[in-house]
């Protein structure tokens, strides 16, 4: 073997090296449209805003260098800052568990009945597919004052609350938009429930389990990966939550002018998002939307790591890890 | 409110005891039986009942007068079915549809078009650092939009993009990673022999991606086409920065907004009738492709 490996003539080396680059020229071939992109729309936008959020920039002129002066700003010295970091905490810790427990008990009432689980399932994912503008208007209306469901509980004398109009009830009024549209989370956990093996239940049956505790440490366990993947996307898009808010302010909001009703009713729906968008957009503070940018992206980074990491304490892979 | 019932034992497992009761008891069994079937249904009727409500006020409201809108009857008195007319004279419907399908369609094309070859080259082509170049891929999917968008935005109005669709359509053909990611995982599931065959057969990777992977992954190709026209019709963050209050380039979305906002909440029926008129056309499509829809989304577990 040795000997043979130092007898290949240098002519049939040169040839496989020659093979080996054309192979990886076609492979980046293949690759060109994700590597340019990457670098054109990832990278260098990636690489400016970071210079951007050490200055002053409105387009007009030149990036002025401040230094930190934009995240000192921001964190010791802009209250609207806070209000928006607040209300985007409120509806991820909130929203997020209730979209997901409301998404599972959905999921099992569709696995109960033996036949016409293919119609319930189509009627509950049909909510899902309404843009999410439509549905925004939509509930603004549904309950809005005098609208339909404040019409339907006066029927039993419950006075409706304000939603859209009142800040204590904007950001409930924002969960429950959410929950209409589940029907995403809700195929997969039905995916996951139905795959939970029944030989499990029965053998539980046998011992003699109550429904809490093969509910507790059977099914919990076995749809954790998919309660964990949920979580993981409702932090990272939670964070970025933005098309509900704008509308649901704009179109709750009395005034005309649309970038003045962000954040409608007294900023209660002010997000990171929307905040964001307005010092970027709006005012054209760019160098201060950029920092903003930033640590939005630290803070998902960071609160994706814990996901992580707590994962391995809670999620159970079946067949061991994944 | 909503755990409780997942507690209940179900009803599959009631039923699995039912071959070993004795004859006398059989009737009784049944009549438990049919007993617990009907709480199931009445159970997801509940569902259907909340899921679509919604729908059913918007269409009640869609067809009132004005006035009647703003009141708190729920019942239309007359049907003014004219809304629906109303609305492409009101709200320049047609525009917008126009704009939505154009950016709809053609940020399709690009996103399927350079996505199938980035997805063949991660699943299908032996190479050194296939796999951390995958994981760069994923990790971008962390990446909030909100760290790009400021220096595309000066970039785009440095080269007078800003105000056109190019901002939303050019991107769209340097591949999407969420549609990569989807057929990269469809591609892994397709035997390695059939690409090892036509390998033998010397056909070139083109070739073999183009007349081996692409003619078996078409449900997966649908799939990713179907996830992203959706996208795009529903998307307003992309829309409302590059419009840049350009009304001549708002999409449904954009458009719907800024009618709603100018007019503050006053003619909610000719609102409801245009919210109605944008959903219809998606409700259809994913109602004729729902197996391939619901398929996509369970493959991946997301859709994005």
């Amino acid at each position: 073997m040795a000997t043979a490996r130092v007898t290949v003539p240098a002519a049939r080396r040169a040839l496989r090296r020659r093979r080996s680059r054309r192979h990886y020229a076609g492979v980046l071939a293949f690759l060109s449209p994700w590597v340019l992109g990457f670098f054109m729309f990832i990278i260098y936008p990636m690489l400016a805003s970071l210079y951007y959020s050490f200055t002053h920039y409105d387009m007009l002129s030149q990036p002025q260098w401040v230094g930190l002066s934009n995240y000192r700003f921001m964190f010791t010295s802009d209250p609207l800052f806070w209000t928006s970091l607040r209300n985007t905490v409120w509806i991820i810790a909130i929203g997020v568990p209730v979209q997901i427990v409301f998404a599972i008990a959905v999921a099992w009432v569709l696995t109960l009945p033996q036949r016409g689980r293919g119609f319930y399932r189509t009627i509950y994912f049909v909510p899902a597919m309404v843009p999410t503008v439509a549905a925004t208007l939509a509930f603004v209306f549904l309950l809005g004052k005098g609208g339909p469901l404040d019409t339907v509980l006066g029927f039993v004398h419950i006075s409706s609350p304000l939603w859209f109009q009142d800040p204590a009830w904007s950001k409930p009024g924002l969960v429950l938009l959410s929950l209409w549209g589940v029907g995403e989370t809700m195929i997969i956990f039905l995916a996951a429930l139905l795959d939970v093996p029944t030989h499990l239940y029965e053998a539980a049956d046998i011992e003699g389990a109550s429904a809490w505790q093969k509910f507790r440490l059977i099914t919990l366990p076995m749809i954790s990966p998919v309660i964990f993947f949920a979580a993981v996307i409702g932090v990272i898009y939670g964070f970025q939550y933005f098309t509900e808010a704008y509308v649901a302010a704009g179109a709750a909001g009395g005034t005309r002018d649309i970038a003045s009703n962000l954040g409608y009713p007294l900023n209660s729906t002010l997000f990171y998002g929307i905040y964001l968008y307005q010092q970027g957009f709006a005012y054209f503070h760019l160098g201060y939307a950029s920092a903003m940018a930033w640590i939005l992206f630290l803070i998902i980074m960071a609160c994706t790591l814990v996901l992580v990491r707590s994962s391995k304490h809670w999620v159970f892979y079946q067949g061991g890890f994944k | 409110m909503a755990v409780r019932p997942i507690f209940q034992p179900s009803g599959s497992e009631l039923g699995a005891t039912q071959p070993k009761v004795p004859r006398r008891k059989a009737g009784e069994a049944r009549r438990k039986n049919l007993l617990t079937s009907i709480a199931k249904h009445a159970v997801a009727l509940f569902f259907v009942v909340v899921f679509l409500s919604p729908f059913v006020f918007v269409l009640l409201t869609a067809v009132m007068t004005q006035q009647q809108a703003l009141s708190s009857r729920l019942w239309p008195h007359p049907f003014q079915w004219s809304n629906f007319a109303q609305v492409f004279t009101k709200v320049h419907f047609w525009l917008y549809t126009y704009n939505t399908v154009f950016y709809a369609v053609l940020a399709t094309i690009g996103v399927v078009v350079s996505s199938v070859p980035v997805a063949y080259a991660l699943a299908r082509m032996r190479w050194r650092g296939r796999q951390a170049t995958f994981l760069v891929l994923l990790s971008t999917l962390m990446l909030p939009a909100q760290i790009t968008i400021v220096p595309l935005y000066v970039v785009f109005s440095r080269i007078h993009w800003v105000g056109t669709f190019k901002p939303l359509i050019v991107p769209a053909f340097f591949g999407d990673v969420f549609s990569i990611f989807l057929l990269r995982q469809f591609f892994m599931t397709i035997p390695e022999e059939l690409v090892d065959a036509a390998r033998a057969d010397g056909a070139n990777e083109f070739q073999i991606m183009w007349h081996v992977i692409v003619k078996l992954a078409k449900p997966a190709i649908m799939a990713v086409a179907l996830f992203q026209f959706l996208f795009c019709w529903n998307d307003f963050f992309g829309p409302l920065v590059w419009s840049a209050s350009n009304t001549h380039m708002y999409t449904l979305s954009v458009g719907l907004t800024e009618f709603t906002a100018t007019h503050g909440g006053t003619i909610w029926n000719l609102q409801m009738a245009a919210s109605l008129l944008f959903m219809l056309p998606v409700i259809v499509l994913f109602l004729f492709s729902q197996k391939a829809f619901i398929e996509g989304v369970t493959l991946t577990g997301v859709k994005g």
